[in-house]
Parts: C-alpha cells; sequence; structure tokens
C-alpha cells in the first residue's frame, strides 16, 4: 500500500508538470504526421482496414450491378465492357477512369492487408475472427485466378478472348467447366461471410454507433453480405444451368 | 448438496500450475459461489490441506474484486452477475465444476484463483480522472447535466474493473473496461476539458498492455453490468478525434 501511495504522488506531480507545459510547449505538427500517429495504434490501424474495406465495398456492388447485364444478353454485356473503357471521356483519355478506379482498387487492397497483418503481428497471438483470416485469404487467391481468368484472360477457355469486347462470352466460357465455377462458388461463400463480418465491424472502428444507425447495423451487414454473395453466385449456376448460354 | 470441483492450484507467477479435484460436501442451494468456495477451504483447513487462494470483498456485485472462470465462462453461468452474486441454487447435487482464473497474457497468476489486474491501474492513471481544484464541494446543480447524458455515462460508470471482458476476449483486449471508464467521463460536461488527451493517453496505455479489439462482442456477453461495445464505437470515434485534432503529445501524461 505504502508503494502504491508513493507511486500515485509521482504520477500525479509528473501529470501536474505536463499539463502545465503541454500547451505551449508542444510544436504545431502538420496533419501528415498526425495521421502517422493515429495509424501508429491498433485503433488507428481499425480505420485503415474499415475505410479501405468500405472501399472494397463500394466496388463489389458496383462490380455485381455491372454483372448483372449477363442476364440481358451478350449485346449489352459487351457493350457494357466497352464502355468500362470509354467512360469518362473525353474529359479523361480512354482507360482514364478505369485506371484510375483499379489504382483506388489496388491501393485500398494493400492497406487492407498490410493493416490486416501489422494487427496480427501486433496481436501475436489471434487476430480476426479466425473466420475473417481464412476467408479473406480464400477471398485473396481467389482475386488473383479471377484477374488472370476474365481481366487478363491468361486462364482463360474462351479462343476469341479480346479486352472489352468478349466479356459475355469470356464469362459463359469460363462457368462452362464445372470445377471452374465450382471455385467461384465456394470464393463467393467465403466473400460473403468476410462481408457480413466486415460490414458490421465497419461501424464499430469507425465508430458510428449513433442511436439512428444502431439498429440498422447487423440487418445492413446481413443484407449486404447476401445480395453480394446470392447476386455473385448466380452467375456461374445460370451459366451451367444453361439459362445463361 | 454434494459437489465435485475441478480447481486450477497455482504456488506462484512462475510456478506450473493444475487442476485438482476436490469434493465439497453439505451445500445449500441458499448459499453463493463464494460461500460454498469458502466451504471448501473450511474443509480443506480441517483436513489440514492448503485452502483454495481466491479474491473477494464486497460479495454484492459492486466493487470487481472477484473473478472466476465458472466452468469456462466469466463470472459463471448467470448472465448480468459477478461471481458473488452467482448462488448455488444454479447447481444440482453431485455436479462438476470447473474454477479456473482469468486467463489472459496482461493479467499473470499471482497464486491459485488470484492474477494481478495491474494493468487496468495503469489505464485508469493514464487519465481515468478529472483534474479540478481542491475546496469545498461544488453545488451539485452548478453544472446542469441532461438526464439522457446522465443515463448514458452512468451506462460506463457501472464498470466495475472486474476484468471479465479481457479474459473473455480472444485477443486479451481490454477495450470494453478502457471504453466503459472513457465514456463515463467523456460524456459528462466535466470530462470535456480533458477529453482528447484523457482519450489518447487512456487507449495508447490499453494498447501497451493488451491486445486489439475484433469485433467478437465476447466482452459484452461476459460482462457482469451488461455494459455495451457501443462505447467502444465510441471510444474508436473519440480517439481518431484526439489523434487528428490534438496539437502534440499527451497533456495527462
Amino acid at each position: 500500500m505504502a508503494d502504491d501511495g508513493a507511486r500515485m504522488a509521482t504520477t500525479h506531480q509528473r501529470h501536474t508538470r505536463a499539463r502545465l507545459g503541454a500547451q505551449t510547449a508542444q510544436p504545431l505538427r502538420r496533419r501528415g504526421s498526425l495521421l502517422a500517429e493515429l495509424y501508429r495504434s491498433a485503433v488507428g490501424k481499425k480505420y485503415a482496414m474499415a475505410i479501405s474495406g468500405l472501399v472494397l465495398m463500394v466496388y463489389v456492388l458496383l462490380h455485381l450491378a455491372g454483372n448483372l447485364k449477363l442476364y440481358a444478353g451478350a449485346e449489352s454485356m459487351n457493350a457494357y465492357a466497352a464502355w468500362l473503357r470509354v467512360m469518362g471521356e473525353p474529359v479523361l483519355p480512354e482507360g482514364g477512369a478505369l485506371w484510375a478506379v483499379r489504382v483506388i482498387l489496388i491501393v485500398a487492397v494493400i492497406v487492407h492487408i498490410a493493416a490486416a497483418a501489422q494487427l496480427t503481428a501486433m496481436n501475436r497471438a489471434d487476430f480476426a475472427s479466425r473466420t475473417m483470416r481464412w476467408s479473406g485469404v480464400i477471398v485473396g487467391l481467389f482475386i488473383v485466378y479471377h484477374l488472370a481468368d476474365l481481366t487478363f484472360g491468361w486462364l482463360n477457355p474462351n479462343p476469341d478472348f479480346a479486352h472489352g469486347s468478349t466479356a459475355y462470352g469470356n464469362v459463359v466460357a469460363s462457368f462452362s467447366n464445372p470445377v471452374v465455377a465450382g471455385l467461384y462458388i465456394v470464393a463467393n461463400l467465403a466473400l460473403g461471410l468476410h462481408l457480413y463480418h466486415g460490414a458490421w465491424s465497419l461501424f464499430q472502428s469507425m465508430g458510428w454507433s449513433n442511436p439512428a444507425v444502431k439498429p440498422w447495423r447487423r440487418g445492413f451487414a446481413i443484407a449486404f453480405a447476401v445480395v453480394v454473395a446470392a447476386g455473385n453466385i448466380s452467375f456461374p449456376i445460370a451459366v451451367l444451368t444453361g439459362a445463361v448460354a | 448438496m454434494d459437489l465435485t470441483l475441478r480447481i486450477w492450484r497455482q504456488d506462484g507467477p512462475e510456478s506450473p500450475g493444475g487442476f485438482v479435484t476436490y469434493q465439497v460436501t453439505g451445500v445449500s442451494a441458499d448459499a453463493s459461489f463464494l460461500e460454498m468456495l469458502d466451504l471448501l477451504n473450511e474443509q480443506l483447513t480441517e483436513a489440514g490441506d492448503e485452502p483454495v487462494v481466491f479474491e473477494s470483498d464486497c460479495r454484492e456485485g459492486i466493487c470487481g474484486t472477484c473473478g472466476l472462470m465458472v466452468d469456462g465462462k466469466p463470472h459463471g453461468p448467470w448472465e448480468a452477475a459477478a461471481v458473488c452474486q452467482l448462488h448455488m441454487r444454479a447447481y444440482a447435487d453431485g455436479d462438476m465444476i470447473t474454477v479456473e482464473p482469468w486467463r489472459a497474457d496482461a493479467f499473470p497468476v499471482i497464486r491459485d484463483l488470484v492474477v494481478d489486474r495491474s494493468p487496468f491501474d495503469r489505464i485508469i492513471e493514464a487519465g481515468g480522472y478529472i483534474s479540478v481544484p481542491t475546496g469545498a464541494a461544488p453545488d451539485a446543480n452548478a453544472i446542469p447535466v441532461a438526464k439522457e447524458t446522465a443515463d448514458e455515462a452512468f451506462e460506463g460508470a457501472v464498470c466495475i474493473g472486474c476484468g471479465a471482458c479481457v479474459a473473455a476476449c480472444p485477443n486479451g483486449a481490454a477495450q470494453l473496461f478502457t471504453a466503459a471508464k472513457i465514456a463515463h467521463l467523456n460524456l459528462l460536461p466535466q470530462g470535456q476539458p480533458e477529453r482528447d488527451a484523457r482519450t489518447a493517453d487512456m487507449v495508447d496505455t490499453m494498447e501497451q498492455f493488451f491486445g486489439s479489439c475484433t469485433n467478437h462482442a465476447e466482452c459484452q456477453a461476459a460482462c457482469p453490468k451488461n455494459i455495451s461495445i457501443d462505447l467502444i464505437a465510441m471510444m474508436n470515434r473519440d480517439y481518431a478525434r484526439a489523434k487528428l485534432r490534438r496539437r502534440g503529445g499527451g497533456a495527462m501524461t
């Protein structure tokens, strides 16, 4: 107890000294270094995860919305794919807007993974729902395959693969293989789980807990995850069952 | 009723521990869980054995001194109750109960069921107070506080600092404890002048000792005071604001 008392006294003196000096002695810092200081903490890294995750959530929803053109037929889908390359013209050069989006996505993915890795290292033991880790890894590996398949065309079985004009044929050719279709289905189930925990965590990490938002958080997370996962899974199923050919 | 107890015995922080099985006889259904342990210790003492070391003080759920893992659940099976408020009518004759100390990196076992929770003290020292000039107590109504605000602050103030949140967390994080202590002061007018410094310093101190939050909400489920993880969201928001608004280091450390 005596020991405790002595420590309290010194702590209190330290506080008093610091309070007297702090307001005048500290130099003004630039906002950049304040952000860096915020990022140094685990709470700050969670902000980085939440904001990059939000960017990716918006993208994944737009991606789904665009892909629904698959149900409008080959012409509609291919025209949409071609438009992605010229959107923003004439203000932007061809492919300009597309590349801007790609750069934003690449940065978001890097931030998301880097923050996750650093949090894991900080926590030593068990960062994240185990679910988040394996679902994140599955989604990450899937994206690599997905890009090689439908963006770059390296692994796409469509003999007529061409950038920006044969999207419909590329998708149908790819999903006609049951193994590939199964891979897409499994990956999107993992994405659904990842989005469910992620969309809910977003509110918590960003500190959005005001009474207007509170009752909607869980429902929003479930709805978002189900819409994205079910929408994406419907494409390989539609191709496999011959609804889209 | 007669019960079989599997209790964690450990001589000190460095010595290895293990479960030891005991029989306790003649337990009343009206006894509290801690009274049952008292009875066990009487029976152990009579038999010439070392009694089991555990902590308790108020035994009415307001001091936060007691805290045991009972069958893997912090404070046992009852919701919103500290282990001292758990009564033996929750059990039946012949039951086996496993009793462990809190398991967390930041809380080393001192002996048997007692852990060192002093990292909580470090967090409080970092900013869990308001600085006021000493002297005569101010009038109770000198600073008006809205009823809603008082209620919200009270939701944080009910934290008894038992450590169940840390023990329940898969990351051994102290987010719920720290958030409750911060919310209690940050919501009241008296807490405003030091709001930014308090939040930044308490969170930074917390992160020195504990893991970080991954939104499992296990802490909320374990809390004997039913404190909501909404307070953690509030702490996150206050922390970002504090870090981005402050010009330099902590005013409180």
